[in-house]
Parts: C-alpha cells; sequence; structure tokens
C-alpha cells in the first residue's frame, strides 16, 4: 500500500495545482494519473485565462459577466471568490515563467472573448493550456512531488456507512498500466479528484480519447451527487472532420461567421445584433446549428469563420496554432481560405458537487476542475473561465487537504442541502441494472483506513480479474460506440422529450450489453482494452446522469434548449439538478441556487447579446 | 530486441453479434435500421469522394507475455480508407473492429499531447497529425507502423519513456528566478523580443521523435539530447531568470554529455512535429558556451 498525506487524482491542470498547494502547507502529496501529466487535455487550451489584472477593470465585473453567463444558475460565494481571486493565480503562473503574450510595455497581454464586458482573456498565442500545463507540472518537479504516472484509478476507497454525509474516503484503488498490479493508495489528509472532462460521452468533441468522466462516475458511485449534469457545452467553433477546437480567440481578434449565401448570420438573422460572433457559446452554436436546418449551411453540415482579414502578421501573432490546425486536420490554409466549423461537445459545465473549499459530502474527498461542479458556469461557461477555475479551486482544494483552514464554507452540499421535500419521479430509472460491482456492504462496519483500502482493493481485483478471464462476450468499443452515437444524435444542441427519451432506452441496452462485455487481451503489461472497458462503464453512468437531468429540466436556459419549453422559467428552475446514486437507487432532487454574494444580490435578467 | 520479424496475416472480419435478449433485440433492430439508413446516407456521399478504397497497414506486435507474441511480428490490417485519415485513424479502426488487444498510448489527437509518436514508414511522426494521403503510395503499398528506434519496447507500439523524462528532468526544466517584483500582483516585465525568442522552444509537447532520430543519442545513454537541450535553451534565454541562474543552466549544458555531443546531423529538426529548430538552438548554446568560457580565460 502507498501512503501520502495528500493524493491528488489527474495531473491535468487543476490536479497540478492542487499538488502544488497542498505541498506548500507542507503536506507529503501525491499525484496518481492514467497519463503522464504533460499529456492531460489542459494541453489542449487554446484562448486564455481571464482575470481582472487592470485598473479599468474589477473583480465585480469580471463575476456580473460570469454571473449573466450562467443564465444565473451559478452560486454567488463560488463565483465571488473565482473572480477575486483569479489575479493572483494568473499573476503566480507569471512568476513561475509562463510565457504569456505580452503588450508592448511588456506586461501581459488580455484580448476580448465571449460574453465578457472588458477584454480580460489572458492569453499566450492560442496555445495558452499548453503552456499553462507544461509551466505547472515544472514547477511540480521543482518541488519533487512525486507522479505516479500512468496509473488507473477504478475505485475510491470509501467506509460503508449507510448515509454518504457519514462516510469518510481514505484512498483510492489504482492499477499500474504497465504492469497491471492493482495497488491501494492511502491519504490521511484527503483525496482531490481532478480527472477532467466527460466528452467521450459523445461522438462529436473537442475532448480528448482519455475524457471518460472518470472522476464524477467513481465520485457518484461512492455516493456523491452530481449536479447539472444536463449543462454540456458546444463549442460552436470545431473542425467538422475531427471536432478540433478552432479557439474563440479567432472570434476575439475579429474573425467573422458566414453562410452559405455569403451572410454574415450572426447579425443577418438577428441571433445577436450587438455582440455578433461574440456573444456567447450557446447563442452563436444554435445560430450555426439553424442555418443548416434551414438550409443555408455549407455542404449541409457546417458554416464558415473567416479571418483572413485580419491580416498575416496579426494572426501568426496570436493565432499561429490556430493555422497548423486548420492546415493538419481540415487541410484549409487560413490565410487563404475561411475555415469550416460547426458545433462540437466541448464542455461540461455541471459535475461532481463541491463546495468552495473543494470539498465534497464525503468527508476527505475532494473535486476540482472540470469534473467539478463548484458551482460557477451554471447552465452556460464563458471562454477563457475554465483555466482560472481550475487555478483557483484547485488551490482552495489543495490547500484544505493540505490543512490550511479556508473558514466555514457557504455552499452545502449532499442530500441534506434538498430544497424540496417531496420526491421528483425519476423519469427512467437510472443505472437500475446491477452490473456486479456495487459491494458497498452499508453497514458501517468498515471504518478503519487500512481495512477500508485492503477491500476495495479486494473488489477491484475481482473485478479486473474476472474481465480479464472471459473468454468471449461483446467488445466494450461497440457499447461505447452506440453511447456515443445516441448522445450526439440525442442529447445535442437542440433537444426533445421523445429525443432524450430514446437516449434513455439506448442506454439502458448498452447498460445492459455491458454485462457481457470482455477483455480480448488476456496480458498485464498495457492493457488498453482493459482500461478502455472500465472507462466504458464510466461513460455509460454520466451518459445516463447528463440524459436524466435533461429530461427532468423542463426549461430553456443557457445551453439547455427544449423543443417543448422554450423560455427560462426562473419561478420553478432557479434550481440545481442533483442525482444521487445512493447505491445503487438514484434519486433525483434539487438545490437552491445562491444568488446573494457578498454584498449584493444578483437579479436574474434577460440575456441579450 | 531483434529486428527480425515473422509476418502473419490477421484475420480482417467484424466480431460476430452476440445473443440478444427480445427487447434487446427489437431496440437493436431499429437501431441497425437507423444505422443502415445512415450508411445509405453515408455511402451516397462517399461514394462521390470514392470511397471502397482500403489501406493496408501493417503494424510491429510485441507483447513479453503472451504466447505467440512474445516473438516480434508484424500484423497486417485492411482499413477502410476516408478522406483526412490519420494514421492514428487507421490504429484506432483496426484496435477497434479487429484487433482489441492492439496497444498505442494516444489521447488528444491534436498534436499537443505528445503521446503517438510512431516509427512511419521509417520517419518518427505523430500518428494523429499524419494524414495517410500525404504518405507516399498510400492506397497502393503498405504502411509500416512501428514503435520509436532507439527506445526500449514495452508492447505493441508503447516504448518506455522514462529515459526521456529523466534527461528532461535532468536540465532543471523549470523557471527559476533569481528575484521577483514586488508586490504580489506586479508582473515580471518581458520584452515582446524575448518572447519571440524563446517562443519556438516552449512548444515542445515532450513526444520523444527528436531523441529517437538522433543517432548520437542511441549511440550515447548519457547524452542529454535534443529535447533536453531545447528545454535548457528556453530557460536559459529567457531573461527574466537572470545572469546567474543563467550561468547554472550553461554549465549543466557544457558537460560532458551535453551540447558538445551533437554533430549537427539535423535529423532532430526534420522530425520535430512542432518545427522547433533544435539543430539551431543547440549551435547558439553552443557560442554561448564559448563565449562563456572566454569570460574566464
Ligand atoms: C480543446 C479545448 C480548448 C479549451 N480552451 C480553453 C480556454 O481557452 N480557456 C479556458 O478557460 N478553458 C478552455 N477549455 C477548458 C479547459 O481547458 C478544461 O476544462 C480544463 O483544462 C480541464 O482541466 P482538468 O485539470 O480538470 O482536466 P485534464 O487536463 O483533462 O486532466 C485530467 C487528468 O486526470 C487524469 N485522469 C482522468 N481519469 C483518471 C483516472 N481514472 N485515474 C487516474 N487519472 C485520471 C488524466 O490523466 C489527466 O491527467 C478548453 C477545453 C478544450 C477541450
Ligand atoms: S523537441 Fe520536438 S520532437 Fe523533440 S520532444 Fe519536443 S516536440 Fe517532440
Ligand atoms: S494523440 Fe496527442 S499528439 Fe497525437
Amino acid at each position: 500500500m502507498h501512503e501520502h498525506d495528500v493524493l491528488v487524482i489527474g495531473g491535468g491542470g487543476a490536479g497540478l495545482r492542487a499538488a502544488i498547494a497542498a505541498h506548500e502547507e507542507g503536506a507529503d502529496v501525491a499525484i496518481v494519473t492514467k497519463l503522464h501529466p504533460v499529456r492531460s487535455h489542459t494541453g489542449a487550451a487554446e484562448g486564455g485565462i481571464n482575470a481582472a489584472l487592470r485598473d479599468a477593470d474589477s473583480w465585480e465585473d469580471h463575476a456580473y459577466d460570469t454571473m449573466k453567463g450562467s443564465d444565473f444558475l451559478g452560486d454567488a460565494p463560488a463565483i465571488e471568490t473565482f473572480a477575486k481571486n483569479a489575479p493572483e493565480e494568473v499573476i503566480n503562473l507569471e512568476h513561475w515563467g509562463m510565457p504569456f503574450s505580452r503588450e508592448d510595455d511588456g506586461r501581459v497581454s488580455q484580448r476580448p472573448f465571449g460574453g465578457l464586458s472588458f477584454p480580460r482573456t489572458t492569453y499566450a498565442g492560442a496555445e495558452t493550456g499548453h503552456h499553462m500545463l507544461h509551466t505547472m507540472y515544472e514547477q511540480v518537479v521543482k518541488r519533487g512531488i512525486e507522479v505516479y504516472d500512468e496509473w488507473y484509478v477504478t475505485r475510491l476507497a470509501v467506509t460503508d456507512h449507510d448515509d454518504p454525509e457519514d462516510r469518510v474516503c481514505h484512498g483510492c484503488v489504482a492499477y499500474d498500466i504497465k504492469t497491471g498490479e492493482l495497488a491501494g493508495f492511502q491519504a490521511s489528509g484527503g483525496v482531490i479528484l481532478a480527472t477532467g472532462g466527460l466528452g467521450q460521452a459523445f461522438d462529436h468533441t473537442t475532448n480528448a480519447v482519455a475524457n471518460t468522466g472518470d472522476g464524477p462516475a467513481m465520485a457518484y458511485r461512492a455516493g456523491v451527487p452530481v449536479e447539472d449534469m444536463e449543462m454540456i457545452q458546444f463549442h460552436p467553433t470545431t473542425l467538422p472532420s475531427t471536432g478540433v477546437l478552432i479557439s474563440e480567440g479567432v472570434r476575439g481578434e475579429g474573425g467573422i461567421l458566414y453562410n452559405d449565401e455569403g451572410e454574415r448570420l450572426m447579425f443577418e438573422y438577428g441571433y445577436a445584433n450587438n455582440e455578433g460572433e461574440l456573444a456567447s457559446r450557446d447563442v452563436v452554436a444554435r445560430a450555426e446549428l439553424t442555418e443548416v436546418n434551414e438550409g443555408r449551411g455549407i455542404d449541409d453540415e457546417y458554416v464558415h469563420l473567416d479571418m483572413r482579414h485580419l491580416g498575416e502578421e496579426r494572426i501568426l501573432d496570436r493565432l499561429e496554432n490556430i493555422l497548423h490546425l486548420a492546415e493538419d486536420f481540415e487541410g484549409v490554409d487560413g490565410l487563404e481560405e475561411p475555415m469550416p466549423v460547426k458545433p462540437g461537445q466541448h464542455y461540461a459545465m455541471g459535475g461532481i458537487e463541491v463546495d468552495e473549499n473543494g470539498e465534497t459530502c464525503i468527508d476527505g474527498l475532494y473535486a476540482a476542475g472540470e469534473c467539478a461542479c463548484v458551482s460557477m458556469h451554471g447552465a452556460n461557461r464563458l471562454g477563457g473561465n475554465a483555466l482560472p477555475e481550475l487555478l483557483v479551486f484547485g488551490g482552495r482544494a489543495g490547500a484544505h487537504a493540505g490543512g490550511r483552514d479556508l473558514g466555514e464554507a457557504q455552499i452545502p452540499t449532499g442530500q441534506s442541502a434538498k430544497s424540496e421535500d417531496e420526491d421528483v419521479d425519476t423519469p427512467v430509472a437510472p443505472g437500475a441494472i446491477d452490473t456486479g460491482d456495487e459491494d458497498v456492504a452499508a453497514d458501517g462496519a468498515l471504518v478503519d483506513p487500512d481495512e477500508v483500502v485492503d477491500h476495495h482493493v479486494d473488489v477491484e481485483e475481482q473485478r479486473v480479474e474476472s474481465l480479464l478471464e472471459k473468454d468471449d462476450g461483446v467488445n466494450h468499443a461497440e457499447v461505447r460506440a452506440d453511447v456515443q452515437e445516441t448522445m450526439t444524435q440525442n442529447v445535442n444542441v437542440f433537444r426533445e422529450e421523445s429525443n432524450l427519451k430514446e437516449a434513455l432506452e439506448d442506454l439502458r441496452v448498452a447498460r445492459e450489453r455491458y454485462q457481457d462485455v470482455y477483455v480480448r487481451d488476456p496480458s498485464r503489461t498495457f492493457n488498453t482494452d482493459l482500461i478502455h472497458t472500465i472507462e466504458t462503464r464510466n461513460i455509460i453512468d454520466v451518459a445516463e446522469a447528463i440524459t436524466l437531468g435533461a429530461l427532468a429540466r423542463e426549461e430553456f436556459r443557457g445551453a439547455h434548449w427544449r423543443a417543448e419549453h422554450q423560455e427560462r422559467k426562473d419561478e420553478d428552475w432557479i434550481k440545481h439538478t442533483m442525482l444521487a446514486w445512493n447505491d445503487g437507487n438514484p434519486d433525483l432532487y434539487y438545490k437552491p441556487v445562491i444568488l446573494e454574494g457578498e454584498d449584493k444580490t444578483y437579479e436574474p435578467k434577460e440575456r441579450s447579446y | 530486441m531483434s529486428t527480425e520479424v515473422q509476418e502473419q496475416e490477421t484475420e480482417t472480419e467484424a466480431e460476430t453479434e452476440p445473443a440478444e435478449s427480445p427487447h434487446q433485440s427489437r431496440r437493436m433492430e431499429q437501431k441497425r435500421q437507423r444505422a443502415a439508413q445512415r450508411d445509405l446516407e453515408e455511402e451516397a456521399r462517399t461514394e462521390i469522394d470514392d470511397a471502397e478504397e482500403t489501406v493496408e497497414i501493417k503494424v510491429f506486435r510485441f507483447d513479453p507475455e503472451v504466447a505467440g507474441k512474445e516473438e516480434p511480428r508484424f500484423d497486417t490490417f485492411h482499413v477502410p480508407f476516408f478522406k483526412g485519415m490519420t494514421v492514428l485513424d487507421a490504429l484506432i479502426y483496426a484496435r477497434d473492429h479487429y484487433d482489441s488487444s492492439l496497444t498505442f498510448r494516444h489521447s488528444c489527437r491534436q498534436a499537443i499531447c505528445g503521446s503517438d509518436a510512431l516509427f512511419v514508414n521509417g520517419t518518427q511522426r505523430l500518428g494523429c497529425k499524419t494524414q495517410i494521403a500525404d504518405l507516399e503510395d498510400h492506397l497502393s503499398s503498405t504502411i509500416r507502423i512501428e514503435p520509436l528506434p532507439h527506445q526500449e519496447v514495452v508492447k505493441d507500439l508503447v516504448v518506455d519513456m522514462e529515459h526521456f523524462y529523466d534527461q528532461m528532468e535532468a536540465v532543471e526544466p523549470f523557471f527559476d528566478a533569481d528575484e521577483l517584483p514586488d508586490g504580489e500582483l506586479e508582473e515580471q516585465r518581458q520584452d515582446r523580443e524575448n518572447r519571440e525568442k524563446i517562443k519556438m522552444s516552449t512548444r515542445c509537447i515532450w513526444c520523444g521523435a527528436c531523441m529517437s532520430s538522433c543517432n548520437i543519442a542511441a549511440g550515447d545513454n548519457e547524452y542529454l539530447g535534443p529535447a533536453a537541450i531545447n528545454k535548457a535553451y528556453r530557460f536559459a534565454m529567457d531573461e527574466r531568470e537572470g545572469e546567474s541562474r543563467k550561468q547554472e543552466r550553461l554549465n549543466i549544458i557544457e558537460q560532458e554529455h551535453g551540447v558538445w555531443r551533437c554533430q549537427t546531423q539535423f535529423s532532430c529538426t526534420e522530425v520535430c512535429p512542432k518545427d522547433i529548430p533544435l539543430t539551431e538552438h543547440i549551435q547558439e548554446l553552443k557560442r554561448e558556451a564559448v563565449k562563456n568560457n572566454l569570460k574566464f580565460w
């Protein structure tokens, strides 16, 4: 068994920031990650990091833009904590040597981004995430923080108390990909989940292949509720063939969207008469698909994003990486031609329910980064707000787990935060099919940390062995493809009740098929077949949570568009959708959104751009 | 590892469908119909772009613990070709449709995570960034896909990266300024020119292609290698770090297995998927090192 004070699961932006913060508190911290840290998907972020750095700007404005952007589904304590701390975090990065783009006076450059009232997006060319990830990994190396790379975490080691709020997380079980050895990891201070996005639940996504929602799925099954899972952001500018992202920075610098008729669609059809291309992402994504649906799309599939008029010099200075992406993945020269773009799955606004200190309702279990929901993005995330989020809340989770007193959290978590007493009917019982690995005894007998971790190692050992031993059955890739297909068909930008129900049926079939899944590769050495099979189970669980939440939320808010409900219903729906696994009998319930900030209350307003 | 390998043809037929429950088969039937509908549309579209073509990939296989795979060999797969297909797409297709034990690293599929550097038709390349259509005779001859040379093979196309990481860490790859500006929110100013100077060097994604292509690194296990030296360049040239730190950095790269080993063969520069002028950076550091010594003599 490996023992540390603090365990960070995931070596992307959130995980690295958390590890550095815990280390600064003097904790012995280790990172356990299925990819070497520099391979994490934070490296793919292009556009930038928002922070109110200049005198003409203020954290209050950043907070307001974020609340408005969220369509009033964000919690004020989270948003204010975020906006106040972002500047310090960005300067921190700068002090760690991050190669930001610079102004003539040598200060960090900032540019406009969608939904922002001030050009407050700091950036490093169009490869901001790459530089941020590497800069932080360098600091991890400098501090000598231990990294278990290519170790896949399969399960959290929590006590078996009946009520999740009584449970304690003592560590996790991980699998050494290189050797196939399963081992227990114990942490006395806390376990921080920083496993990133879940884009692989969809088949057209900007996310990496490793973004399989492992964190939310593991936390959910351990008893932590997942929050606002239906809130999926579809980015308006992805390359049609691969889903590779064309940064919002292109529109920030003045890029223009055209339809097949050569019209500047955002203005021509009144989708956003003020902000045009820089309206928030949900607005632009719907505009593009409406064009395609009304026959004004190009090849019935996409629209054009043109940046030629910006001039070669400016493009090379600020958007050079975009030229490479368009060339390598779509065969288009962005200096000579417009680039084809269409919406693609991009970001999960929802995730593991946590408070401002990164804590979940299970003692000792934290989450940060894209896998978590604080919640600050609500129904729509502003571009450039995810990277500072993982700095601020990754840092807080790490510091808290490392022993720093951050004060009482104002965001309540767990089922005791419920807003309504009456039970909400779950439209289809989620996860109702037992897949044989949920054996939490729930009698409160398992409490000793060593025993807890050992017990979970045994359970995983059996699961892995049975998967490896089975000779025949279903290949996980078929199940995964079915899930991705139905999600993209039915739970996309435009959502209808009948489609959502169809998706739930398809997911149920996927769950049934998954029971017959087998791993063809019998080897213990670098068995990616096994890893992908376990990931596929996680994909099914998160896909179901997304779809259920989408079916239950009968209104139109932010990224969540519903055919039958074409208005934002503030009376009934300024509340978070919560789903708790409850040992295989999932509960759907709601919790209030906190609109009161420190000195002001955010009044819901119509969002117009 | 021996380069003598057997060749073997692998069945390339899709898996047979498993048994289904009645409820499931009804759903699946609907599903198949929908899929068929889509396939027809798809076909109609691709027929125009002349699909029906396949590419043949020949993939290196090896697993130390599985009978029949402990002897290295090549497996051949026939993969339907589509416009825009990359080497990584072909590998994924082969794995998901023919043999799920086929093992390779990949994640971002957009040339930023650096995990899928491979040896394709005799050159180090990123699988995700290599368009099949850009490979010579891609439809008439076989595409050979092997693990990076000069690295120990763990399994199939996966090589051990530990040594590469160790070399990267040997150059103290982290920013370490002599002093920071006063005031928490004060920035360290950096000239645009200085950022421009280090820009290319900061783009390294740790893929290891350069190291694998370097003859010197192949013969001298202690040679820091192009990627690590480039990393040293990135910090040595960053004016924010200060002179004393730069001195320490030059001391590291001047050592016996540092810059002086480089024989300017340019192979690293040729294969770098991020177009980093590696050889040029190494040369520049050599010049700095000379200036540095002259100071003392
Ligand atoms: C293409 C793209 C561009 C973006 N651009 C921007 C932008 O410009 N600005 C912005 O603010 N946001 C942007 N975002 C969003 C933002 O980049 C991500 O939300 C953020 O980087 C996620 O960071 P993370 O640390 O949470 O996860 P990741 O960086 O994905 O890291 C997850 C880590 O968890 C590990 N892991 C996962 N599962 C397991 C497991 N089971 N066991 C062990 N380890 C595991 C992985 O190995 C990895 O190290 C972009 C996102 C994408 C996809
Ligand atoms: S320098 Fe280029 S080839 Fe070498 S590791 Fe970095 S990105 Fe890869
Ligand atoms: S898959 Fe990430 S570099 Fe190719």
